[in-house]
Parts: structure tokens; sequence; C-alpha cells
């Protein structure tokens, strides 16, 4: 049971990463690897806020997003919307180079090391129900990703914005015609997304730890979860998270020695008898 | 046989492309004056070498047949084990061990591309990262076989031929090295200019087209994935042979990634773009890893963003229109 529940735990966090990923690629055809260096960004704000500048863990957290989304926005402005009609290859080999590029920086300005954060002490410890010991912060994680998760699949099928957001995808050029500033819809979507793998990277120092490796060590992970679930879709996302997160805390626990090997064979796999994910749909391209 | 003639088609140029051009042959010279010129670093020079051979297969299948891969590096491991592990078992036969490395990667490569070529680009790549992936992971995990972070030591190559022994300087290896690039560089150019690497061009230009002019479109993938693949371990066992050491890197992610640079930074489907593309790149990086080691990928990194951006041609397609500009010396 504990396996279970610490298993949410990580597949909620996986979700929080990786929806971004999974609008920019899902909904914005754009592959971004270097969604893992928005996260790793967020890892280091948050770290730094509170060492450097004491601010409390669940004040910096808003900030962190703030702070990712903005850098997004920065970055879209400048160089990724160049790359929207590129070819996959193009855009790949472009966040490959981000990805390089933010690996070294983190290296330079805080060192090859583990970085350490201290949770407050209302989110740390554990308390036992019957069977399963459950720890706090772990549950303010569950809790916090399925608000994310419901908060997010409001906004894309209740809102004018979500709307805004799926014409925008399906035919950019009518939805320019009628009267949508389509470059806005992009730049925000691209801010919300940044936004949350940023948020997610905070969270996650304490699961998964943050050092200049983590784009590349968890891209993957983020590319599953987008791929299991079908690009574009949050539902899809959220359960592909839960499975992955479940599968692997499970594995770790009980067959150790075949570590990462069982997920990338479940990707491939998947990829080969499902391209368009477990609960696809067809990408409108 | 007789050649069909078809009404108003002219072949000459298709013929003409296959013909060894004078650029080409001092381009070839430029390997023996680099071994008497740059005696001192001959090691780089071998390393030039096994990377141009190790783009050259990446080219095969993506500049030529437009298939993406995030994980060719996978081969090259591949490669790079089996000569290691053939050495290590008392096979210690440089040339045998070449052999068997192309033979067991282009069986990989066989095998992986049937599930490469089930998607689009994009399933594509993800499929070719995962591939590579958990063979690094399985690399990582069996280190009772491969050694695990540690790498693959105790190998001891024999003399080629029985004569040639691999010496401290490099001479042998470099010499053995261009050797094998120039070979297999030499059917590689026999090859795209074949009718099959025609047939491959028209693939990755208009692949609906291809079934239409009688193309059977996946077997000549999977003919050019195998060879992509074979080429990939025999870069790989020459790496392993020359340095006598494997190490897990082979398989790594940014080896994958890196490739993929050299190959964009020296212009995808050109065999030429592949070999100047590895100069340059190996060149730079020894030269600025020189002097700044750490912070060497936030160079790379800021390359590849560059190229992306603003020179996608690359070397080739600036030599291209210098060429241009000036009649009679195109390459």
């Amino acid at each position: 049971m504990t396996v279970l529940f610490d298993g949410i735990a990580s597949g909620l966090l996986l979700f929080l990463i990786s929806v971004g990923l999974s609008v920019t690629l899902g909904l914005m055809n754009f592959v971004n690897l270097a969604h893992g260096a928005f996260a790793m960004l967020g890892g280091y704000i948050c770290v730094t806020l509170l060492s450097r500048y004491g601010v409390p863990f669940l004040a910096a957290l808003p900030l962190v997003t703030l702070a990712s989304a903005l850098v997004g926005v920065v970055l879209e402005r400048t160089l990724y919307r160049r790359l929207y009609g590129a070819s996959h290859l193009d855009q790949v080999l472009f966040s490959i180079g981000l990805v390089f590029m933010s690996i070294s920086t983190a290296h330079f300005f805080f060192g090859a090391q583990q970085q350490p954060l201290q949770l407050p002490a209302m989110l740390s410890g554990q308390f036992n129900l019957p069977g399963v010991d459950v720890g706090v912060y772990r549950l303010f994680l569950i809790v916090l990703g399925l608000a994310v998760a419901f908060a997010l699949q409001w906004m894309i099928a209740g809102t004018r914005f979500g709307a805004q957001l799926r014409a925008s995808v399906d035919n950019p050029r009518t939805a320019r015609g009628l009267g949508i500033d389509v470059d806005r819809v992009f730049v925000m979507t691209f801010a919300l997304g940044s936004g949350l793998a940023g948020l997610g990277g905070a969270l996650g120092v304490e699961m998964l730890g943050l050092d200049p490796g983590f784009p590349v060590k968890y891209i993957v992970y983020f590319l599953i979860v987008v791929a299991v679930g079908g690009s574009g879709n949050i539902k899809g996302s959220l359960y592909a998270s839960l499975i992955l997160g479940i599968c692997d805390v499970a594995g770790k626990y009980y067959v150790p020695q075949v570590g990462a090997f069982v997920i990338y064979a479940v990707m491939v796999g998947m990829l080969i008898f499902r391209p368009q994910g477990l609960f696809g749909r067809t990408a409108a391209k | 046989m007789a050649p069909h003639s078809i009404p108003g088609f002219d072949p000459s140029p298709m013929r003409n492309a296959a013909h060894w051009r004078r650029s080409e042959y001092v381009f070839w010279l430029l390997p023996i004056a680099a071994f008497f010129a740059f005696d001192e670093q001959l090691t780089l020079l071998s390393q030039i070498a096994i990377t141009a051979l190790f783009t050259l297969s990446l080219d095969l299948i993506l500049g030529y047949a437009g298939i993406v891969s995030l994980g060719h590096a996978a081969f090259f491991g591949i490669g790079a084990y089996a000569a290691g592990l053939m050495a290590t078992n008392g096979w210690g036969d440089p040339l045998l061990g070449l052999l068997v490395a192309g033979l067991v990667a282009a069986a990989s490569g066989f095998v992986t591309s049937f599930l490469v070529l089930r998607g689009a680009d994009l399933t594509r790549l993800m499929v070719t990262l995962g591939v590579s992936l958990m063979l690094f992971e399985a690399a990582n995990k069996l280190t009772h076989i491969t050694g695990g972070v540690d790498g693959l030591q105790g190998i001891e190559m024999k003399p080629i031929f029985g004569h040639f022994s691999f010496d401290l300087q490099g001479k042998t290896a470099y010499i053995y090295s261009m050797v094998v690039l120039f070979l297999l560089f030499w059917i590689a150019r026999r090859v795209v200019n074949s009718p099959f690497g025609l047939s491959l061009r028209g693939i990755r230009l208009n692949v609906q087209r291809m079934p239409a002019l009688g193309a059977p479109v996946n077997a000549r993938l999977v003919g050019i994935y195998t060879m992509g693949a074979a080429y990939a371990g025999i870069a790989g066992a020459l790496l392993t042979q020359t340095t006598q050491f494997v190490s897990i890197d082979v398989l790594n992610f940014s080896r994958s990634a890196e490739l993929l640079l050299i190959l964009v930074l020296g212009g995808t489907g050109s065999l030429y773009g592949a070999l100047l593309g590895t100069a340059v790149f190996m060149t730079a990086h020894h030269l600025l890893s020189g002097i700044n080691p750490q912070y060497w990928q936030f160079w790379l990194g800021l390359l590849l963003v560059l190229v992306v951006l603003f020179a996608r041609d690359g070397v080739m397609g600036g030599l291209g229109a210098i060429g241009k500009r000036l009649p009679g010396a195109a390459i």
C-alpha cells in the first residue's frame, strides 16, 4: 500500500512537470526536449529563494512558477517561435542545444553537487493509517497535482481561452481569420507549460533530486508520459503519469537490479503498438 | 546487359555524379599530408577518422534516407562492446573483430529497423532514443559482462595481419582507421550513387510517390538502416581497438546528440559533408576544451542552436555557395 501511495505521489509530480510538454508537443506540435531544463530552472530558483533569501517554501512556489513562466515567455519570443514551422529534426537539435547550455550554466553557478532542500516542518514527517504510511509531503503533492489537473482540464475544455487555444492549434490560419491573436495564445500556452514545469521542478527537488544532469536524466520520463498518454491530452497525461509513477516506484522497490530498463521497454512497446498513445486522440496536424 | 533506353531521358548527370572529381582526389591527399604534418597529434587524428566513419553512418540513414534517429550511438556501442568482448576472450585479431562487430551491429540494426520504420518522425525519434537508453541501462547493469561504469578493461589487440602492431604513438592506429574509413567511404559512395541510393533519395523527397514508381519503400529503408548500423558498429569497433578500452560512454545519449550536431554542421545528404563536419567539429572540440574543459558543453549547445537557426546547410552548404561563384570548382 505504501508503495502504491508513493507511486501515486511521484506520478502526480511527473504529471505536473510533463503536462507542459504535453501541451507544447501535442497541441503546438513542437518537440521541446528542453522541457526538463525549465523544471531544473524552477528547482534552482526555489532552492536559491529558500536558502539565500529565506523565503518560506509555500510562498516560494508561486514565485517559482511565475519566474519560470517569464523565462518561458522570453525564450518563446526570441527563439522558439522561429522554429514553429520547422521540421521535427530541427526542433530536436535546437532544444538539445538549449539543454546542453542549461546544463553548463547550472554547473557554472551551482556546481555539480546535489542541492539540498529544507522542507517546512508542517510538510515533513508522516503519519500512519492502518496499512499505509502517509508522508505529509507526498499527500501535499497528490492534492496539488490533482488540483492542477482539474484546473487545466477545465481551462482547456471550458473557458474561452481554451477554445481559442484549440482553434489556434487545429488551424492557425482560420483562427487568425476569426480574430484570434494566435501568437498571443501560443505565448500564453508556452508560459503556462514552462511555469508548470518550473513548479514541478521545485516540488520535485525533494523526490527527484536536483543537479545539472536533471534535464537529461528525466527527459525520457516526460516523453514517456506524453507518448503513453497521447499528446495534448490532459486526462491521458494524468493516467499515464500515474501508471508510470506506480510502475517506477514498485519496480525500484521490488526488482531494483532491473532499474530503468522496464520503463524504456514499456515506452518502446507502447510506441510500436499504439503510436497515438493509450488515450490519444488523433493528432491534429 | 543492355541499358534501358527511355526516349527523352538523359542519364548522364547521374553517371557523372559517380565519377571521381579532381577535388575529391585532393581531399583524400589531406589525411596523408596530415600524417606527416601533425605527427604529434596522431591520436586526435585517428579519433577524427573514427568519428567521421560514425558520422558517415548516420548520414546514410538520415541524410540520404531521411530516417531521423536520436539513438544512433546504440550501434556504435554494440560494435565497441562486440570488438572489446572478442578481444578479452582471446580473439584479438583486429580485422576479424571489425567484421564481427559490423555483423552484430548490422543484425541489431536489421531487427530494430522494423520498430523504427513503423512510425512517423516523432515516433522514430522516441523509439530510437528508447532503444539506445535500454542498451545503456543494460550495459550499466550487466557489470559482469561489460564492466558497467568502470568500462571494459584488459583488451589486447594482436598485430594487424600479424605484422603491424599498435604502437604508442598511434601511427598504426591512424593508418588503420584511415584505411578502413577510406574503404567504407568508397563503398558508401558507390551505394549512394547506385540506383538503390537514388531510390532512397526519392523516398526522402516523396514517400507516397516511390511505390508508384515500383520501389519497395520499406525494403529499401530496412536495407539502408542495416547498412548504417553496420558502419556505426565498425566505427565503434575501431574505437575499441585503437584505444584498447570500452567505456560505457559509447552508448551515451550525448554521443548520439553530438553526432547529429556534427552531421548538421557538415551538411546532411553529402558524404563529404559528414567528413568535413567531423574534422571541423573535432578540431574545435580539441581547441575549445583545451581552453575551458568544464564548460565545453555550453559552446556545443550554442553552436547547435546557431546552426539550426542560421546555417541549416552546414559547411557543405557554404562551400556549395562558394562553388557556384567559382565556375568549375564545384565539389
